[in-house]
């Protein structure tokens, strides 16, 4: 991430759960963590869409992640969330995640930018991968997860 | 000075000025002799001036200093208004409204000079007092002789005395005291210019009192002026002594003089002036200090049957408005949670409850108009403009026409109110141009020969009207229909299909003029759908009836407000959709048998009129929780004259509900025009019922 200066090399990221995967989400975007909760359906919108729900007055639209990225469809279950997003383009969403892990540091070496030459689509939706202690998270490049898909 | 902090007021006062302005001179056009009306001219130019001087804009404080000379002979009845001047007068309004648009944009008055205008209004004055032949000064009290000077120093003769001053003077001047009248010049190398104006008012103060100074003395002290100040002072000793005395101060280029003679007819009844006085300050605060050569204002009889130059408005930041807005919101969704907490509870328990609910639905009801009424302003502030644009139409056009207007304290949300101005005249344009026949055919066709245009605005229930009617040829709906088929709008079967109520909505459509020449008043062909996507957009609806050779009328219909209203629940395959009361009609129970089929699309009989049904399950992409046999409930719609059926699965009742955006991420679908927050913090999608017809 071009932000990144000599003064603050490391950048927070939430480690989320996605099915086998684990993602993570930089913490600067995020707005708030909310169980899941009841979605009212919008009629005529993407699938990915699924609906709006009231964040303390507030309507919000939620999306879900998984069919966005073309993986199997939310099974809901009592770790699943709502992570609500901020972001400068597309306002307050929010996106359906399997469950909320942890919160790393990750340093700058620990990151590794990906090139967008592969082939498969959700590549595209990634901008690094982040090496920690426990494993390799995806680091989600949310403006692209949450543009809408040119038809 | 730091001025930025006042632009925005600069702005909002200079906008009213202009206006004033506008419709004042609209009214000398009408009585030229009209003396209340030239003052409060006189008196709106003078403020503009001042204001524009205040912000450093100089271009536009030049303009409106020729004015108000132009105004001042005009006031003192030494030139006449003619149609000239007027047409004059209007441009220079144009040219200080395209200062105003620079100032708005950038912060900057932009480079136009318009000299050629000042250049006009100066030969007005020139000329006009060049016809003077014989002295008819009404109003001016002061004459000012000059000793005789070479040089044209003598800027003293121009300062406006005040009617305080007056009085003072005129009285001195019974007592046999000298009046002089002073002008200080300072050397341009002078460092302390405010130490040596201090050293000169207190040389003449030895000899005499200074009455007034202009600039005014606190300005002179904190060094507000160039390189000279003028004095008045009453003194018992000759004029030389006085002049001398102040010329004695070093660093002072030299000092002018002369006598000033004080006509004291004028000021009979010093405790009538004195009552005028309380008025005029009121009314004109910025008379005093700011004119530079403005002639004293001293017709006094005028005074006290003359409106303020302005309307009095408080001006509350919209943001303000709205953290308001959301609170009483809030407040609304509380009372939504308490109403369907009691409906779960015991029966005993519930009287306590219901009456906290009664109570706390006065309250909100209460708020919600109070704060409603703060957005609400008059439409006067748009329609104001439009019967300077009717007039320049009229010349443009070379056709005679009138605009009447009714209604313009009409209130509406100030969003919308903001936003209406430009629809409606596309509509006024497009009535003038297009609408009223050319002079010569109005009397052929036995009209009178000025064509008549009528702005009516009236509140209709929950909505706001506003119609734009003419006595013109009407819509040729066959033009029309031959048009819209040469444009591909329509082809020729669909065109003998429809009627001519359709045929006439082809106006809307993008793209479409009828005007065979394009002109640049109207028939750019983009008018009319602008006007209907604006006014959709506001949450309104635009409709247009003709009647060939009478004339047609627009009717546009506003909501009143945009944020709460009264809401009808439904559930539709087991999710719950409000629909706005205004738009619904009436509510039947329909048996299946009762369905028909017209052109294989559904419609019932409903007491004699056929209603097209629109099934929501299917619109919702969701599924009927009914049986098909089941009797339906259906909601009737209606928008304008055209009618639906929405077949919901089940009623829930009437609620106040809070509009809430759905925000720009879901902004694709058409007929939800947003969502609400129930009371058990469900959201529930908002139908848009114009959309669905």
């Amino acid at each position: 991430m071009d932000e990144l200066n000599l003064m603050n090399e490391t950048t927070q990221f939430i480690v989320i759960q996605l099915g086998d995967e684990q993602y993570g989400v930089d913490i600067k975007y995020i707005d708030n963590i909310v169980r899941m909760q009841h979605i009212t359906r919008v009629p005529k919108v993407p699938e990915y869409l699924k609906g709006v729900i009231n964040l303390r007055g507030e309507v919000i639209p939620v999306m879900s992640i998984r069919v966005k990225m073309d993986l199997p469809v939310d099974e809901i279950t009592k770790n699943t969330r709502i992570i609500i997003l901020k972001l400068e383009v597309h306002g307050i969403i929010g996106i359906i995640v399997d469950q909320v892990k942890e919160v790393v540091t990750l340093e700058n070496e620990q990151i590794e930018k990906v090139s967008y030459d592969g082939k498969e689509d959700k590549i595209n939706y990634i901008f690094g991968i982040g090496k920690y202690d426990g494993g390799l998270i995806s680091l989600l490049d949310l403006n692209a997860v949450i543009m809408e898909r040119e038809v | 000075m730091d001025v930025s902090q006042y632009l925005e007021i600069f702005l909002d006062e200079t906008k009213e000025h202009l206006q004033s302005l506008n419709t004042q001179i609209l009214n000398l056009e009408q009585e030229p002799e009209d003396i209340d009306t030239i003052n409060e001219i006189f008196r709106a130019a003078h403020s503009l001036k001042g204001m524009a001087g205040t912000m450093g804009y100089k271009r536009m404080q030049a303009l409106t200093h020729e004015m108000e000379s132009a105004f001042s002979e005009v006031r003192s009845g030494k030139i006449k208004i003619n149609s000239d001047m007027i047409d004059l007068l209007f441009q220079s309004l144009d040219a200080l409204e395209e200062y105003l648009d620079n100032i708005q944009r950038n912060a900057d008055e932009g480079d136009n000079e318009n000299k050629h205008l000042i250049k006009k209004l100066q030969d007005i004055v020139v000329n006009g007092l060049a016809e003077e032949s014989a002295p008819k000064t009404t109003a001016t009290a002061a004459k000012k002789k000059a000793t005789p000077s070479s040089e044209g120093t003598e800027k003293w003769m121009e300062i406006p005395l005040g009617e305080t001053e007056q009085r003072v003077l005129a009285i001195a001047q019974k007592q046999g005291k000298n009046i002089y009248g002073l002008t200080v010049s300072v050397q341009e190398s002078c460092l302390l210019k405010a130490a040596r104006a201090f050293l000169v008012f207190k040389a003449v103060e030895d000899l005499g009192e200074i009455i007034m100074s202009q600039p005014p003395t606190q300005d002179i002290e904190d060094e507000k002026f160039d390189l000279f100040f003028n004095l008045i002072v009453i003194s018992e000793y000759p004029l030389d002594k006085v002049i001398a005395a102040a010329e004695g101060v070093s660093e002072i280029e030299n000092v002018r003089g002369g006598i000033l003679e004080i006509d004291d007819s004028g000021i009979e009844n010093i405790d009538d002036v004195e009552m005028e006085l309380m008025n005029s300050d009121s009314m004109m605060p910025m008379e005093q200090n700011t004119g530079k050569s403005g002639q004293s204002n001293t017709s006094q009889g005028e005074k006290k049957s003359s409106k303020p130059v302005v309307n009095r408005t408080v001006r509350v930041d919209i943001e303000k408005l709205d953290v308001l807005m959301n609170l009483v919101s809030e407040l609304i969704i509380a009372k939504n949670s308490l109403v369907s907490a009691s409906s779960s509870e015991e029966t005993s328990a519930r009287s306590g409850v219901n009456e906290q609910i009664e109570y706390l639905e006065s309250v909100t009801t209460n708020l919600h108009e109070s704060v409603m009424k703060v957005r609400m302003v008059p439409i006067e502030s748009v329609v104001n403009k439009f019967p300077r644009m009717i007039r320049d139409l009229s010349k443009k056009l070379n056709k005679k026409m009138d605009l009447f207007m009714s209604g313009e304290e009409t209130e509406l949300d100030r969003t919308v109110v903001d936003e209406i101005g430009d629809p409606l005249m596309h509509l006024l344009r497009n009535a003038a141009d297009h609408g009223l026949e050319e002079t010569a055919a109005r009397i052929r066709s036995g009209k009178p020969e000025a064509g008549s245009i009528f702005l009516d605005a009236f509140q209709d229930g929950n909505n706001v009207v506003i119609e734009v009617r003419d006595d013109g040829a009407g819509v040729d709906a066959e033009a029309v229909k031959q048009k819209a088929i040469e444009r591909g709008v329509i082809t020729a079967e669909q065109g003998d299909n429809m009627t001519e109520k359709d045929i006439i909505d082809l106006l809307f459509h993008a793209g479409f003029s009828t005007a065979e020449v394009v002109s640049d008043v109207s028939g750019r062909g983009v008018g009319l759908d602008v006007v209907k996507s604006k006014i959709e957009a506001l949450s309104g609806e635009v409709e247009v009836k003709s009647k060939k050779g009478e004339g047609s009328t627009w009717t546009i219909r506003l909501p009143l407000t945009l944020a709460i209203i009264q809401a009808l629940m439904v559930t539709v395959g087991g999710e719950k959709y409000a629909i706005s009361l205004g738009s619904i009609q009436t509510i039947e129970d329909i048996k299946p048998g009762d369905i028909k089929y017209v052109q294989a699309s559904e419609v019932i009989n409903l007491r004699g009129i056929v209603i097209p049904i629109i099934r929501m399950s299917q619109i919702l992409d969701t599924t009927s929780k009914k049986a098909d046999d089941e009797d339906m409930v259906v909601v009737i719609v209606k928008k304008g004259d055209k009618m639906a059926g929405l077949i919901v699965d089940e009623l829930m009742g009437q609620q106040e509900i809070v509009i809430k955006s759905l925000g720009k991420y879901i902004s694709k679908c058409k007929f939800i025009s947003g969502a609400t927050i129930l009371g058990d913090g469900e959201v529930a999608l908002i139908l848009d019922a114009n959309a669905l017809i």
